[in-house]
């Protein structure tokens, strides 16, 4: 076995690799292993492998709606596509996530376990979506400083006492609230649509439709989404997380129906 | 209570079926001095009969803030209560990081009784000497609970712990019911007059006496004494409500309280407060 003094990472031999090592289907260049190499770190899983794209959320006049699509991504395929992105956590709030979506999984049995715990206190104090968002906030942040983050980038909403509440947090701990939130890459293409045609108040339907909206222009330019979405409801009588549905794309652009037209060289 | 073969170690029962050790802790907060707690729909009052151990010394701090919305009253070894409230304080804090929502006082009163009880069961530990009275708010409005060096704790309207609490406990009885829709001011007068029942020979005055309140919307804080005074004159109807008032926002901003000298006349170690180091009580 070569071992050579750490320069962040080296190669192991052949044998090594055999037993120990495996490449992931990633093509990354460093391998993934279980043994801690001496003298170097432990190197955690670096990079996702099913993962889930855009969640979007926004407030409207009664409550908190938040939408994903039900894709599950391997790399550039996509693989899944039922899988739920977004999950009921207590009675009053719903968590999305983008990335991983086995972290997103660890992420709600995590949860579960904490609302159960406090319920079973049964004493009338529950945890409403702020705690679980700073909870979350803890996790992340805590997982990110040990060099294993959960790879996801969270979106939760929820409504207590009448007051809507929407926050997000990301894989490095980065958190914050606001009236209209989108992760992945809904953030570079949802967002400059929520900031110029959300309004307060909005009723459930406007809501809907520029959830909709928003997801139908992510159908239409991010590779890893699809056409299958789903949209939470979260008010203060409760959570309606509705099932799957298509949106209605249009392809008949005029740019669509001669492509090669106006791009010469092209075939 | 007698000495007996079976009162050594805490982990030894008696055939009454009795831990001797446990009786004995609270044997100690029925010698401290008294410390009454009551509550309204909206605010909980805690007060403090303040005895200081010579005329030369400050009284002995026995009101302490847990967080914004959580207050204690204790009796008993006052050492022993400052060691639960710094444990009620780091767990309030770090339940406020994780969550940025205050801690449940049902539940942090929980956490304690756990911690006592577990001295109740380890040969090589004592019990706390201390009793607790924590005034609190949580989702469901203000409590007021008592935590006891047995592990147990309950849930009251009113009570009174300490050197003759009898006395104030006699006068909570015949009040209680109509404290739910009593005013803050009303209510801190109530708890005055529980006071004078366990002082009874001495007079009220800010030098003997402690009150804090917490509220719904109003955080925990100790009166000032200025504050305080103004509240026992209105006891004999020397000042109003609207006065007590005027100058209780007057004083809010040093809600801190600072004791210095001693009672003038306020009776310091008088009556039987029992045989006990001077030192270590209240």
């Amino acid at each position: 076995m070569r071992w050579e003094s750490y320069n962040g990472g080296h190669e192991a031999s052949e044998e090594e690799k055999q037993v120990y090592v495996g490449r992931s289907l990633m093509a990354s260049s460093r391998p993934f292993t279980l043994m801690p190499t001496p003298g170097g770190p432990i190197t955690h899983t670096q990079h996702p492998y099913v993962t889930g794209t855009s969640v979007l959320g926004l407030k409207y006049k009664d409550g908190v709606l938040i939408a994903a699509d039900t894709a599950g991504s391997y790399g550039s395929t996509t693989r899944y596509k039922s899988v739920e992105r977004l999950k009921q956590i207590s009675n009053n709030t719903v968590l999305g996530a983008t990335g991983e979506i086995s972290d997103f999984q660890a992420l709600t049995q995590l949860l579960d376990r904490l609302i159960v715990t406090d319920a079973m206190w049964d004493d009338g104090n529950n945890l409403g979506p702020l705690d679980i968002h700073n909870f979350l906030t803890r996790v992340m942040y805590n997982r990110r400083n040990k060099f294993d983050p959960l790879w996801n980038s969270l979106i939760l909403g929820g409504v207590k006492n009448g007051v809507k509440y929407l926050g997000s947090v990301s894989m490095i701990g980065v958190h914050f609230v606001d009236q209209h939130i989108a992760t992945g890459f809904g953030i570079h293409l949802a967002q400059p649509i929520f900031r110029s045609e959300w309004k307060e108040n909005m009723t459930l339907e406007e809501g809907r439709k520029l959830l909709e909206k928003a997801l139908l222009v992510l159908f239409y330019r991010d590779r890893s989404a699809i056409n299958k979405i789903q949209i939470a409801n979260i008010t203060e009588d409760g959570v309606r997380i509705s099932q799957p549905y298509a949106l209605k794309p249009t392809w008949n652009f005029k740019a669509f129906k001669n492509p090669s037209s106006a791009t010469p060289g092209t075939w | 209570m007698f000495r007996n073969q079976y009162d050594t170690d805490v982990t030894t029962w008696s055939p009454a079926g009795r831990l001797h050790q446990v009786e004995y802790a609270m044997e100690a907060v029925k010698q401290g001095s008294a410390a009454i707690g009551l509550r309204s729909r909206t605010h909980v009052v805690l007060a403090t009969v303040n005895k200081a151990s010579s005329e030369l010394s400050a009284h002995q701090k026995k009101l302490f803030k847990i967080d914004d919305h959580i207050g204690i009253a204790m009796a008993g070894l006052t050492a022993d209560g400052r060691v639960l409230s710094r444990y009620m304080r780091s767990e309030c804090i770090n339940h406020n990081f994780v969550y940025e929502s205050p801690f449940p006082v049902g539940r942090l009163v929980v956490q304690v009784a756990d911690k006592a009880q577990v001295c109740t069961q380890r040969s090589w530990k004592r019990p706390y000497g201390v009793g607790l009275l924590v005034a609190g708010l949580d989702e469901t409005g203000p409590h007021l609970y008592q935590n006891c060096p047995s592990g147990n704790y309950s849930e009251f309207m009113a009570f009174a712990i300490g050197s003759r609490s009898q006395a104030a406990k006699t006068y909570l009885e015949r009040k209680f019911e109509s404290f739910m829709d009593c005013s803050k001011e009303e209510l801190v007068r109530h708890a005055l007059h529980a006071v004078k029942e366990s002082l009874q020979e001495e007079d009220l005055s800010s030098a003997n006496c402690g009150v804090a309140i917490v509220g719904i919307g109003e955080p925990f804080v100790i009166l000032d004494p200025k504050t305080l005074q103004a509240y026992i004159e209105s006891l004999e109807g020397g000042k109003d409500d609207q006065q007590v008032k005027v100058e209780a926002e007057e004083e809010r901003p040093a809600a801190i309280i600072e004791r210095q000298g001693t009672a003038g006349g306020g009776g310091v170690g008088v009556g039987a407060e029992g045989e006990g180091p001077t030192d270590m009580e209240t």
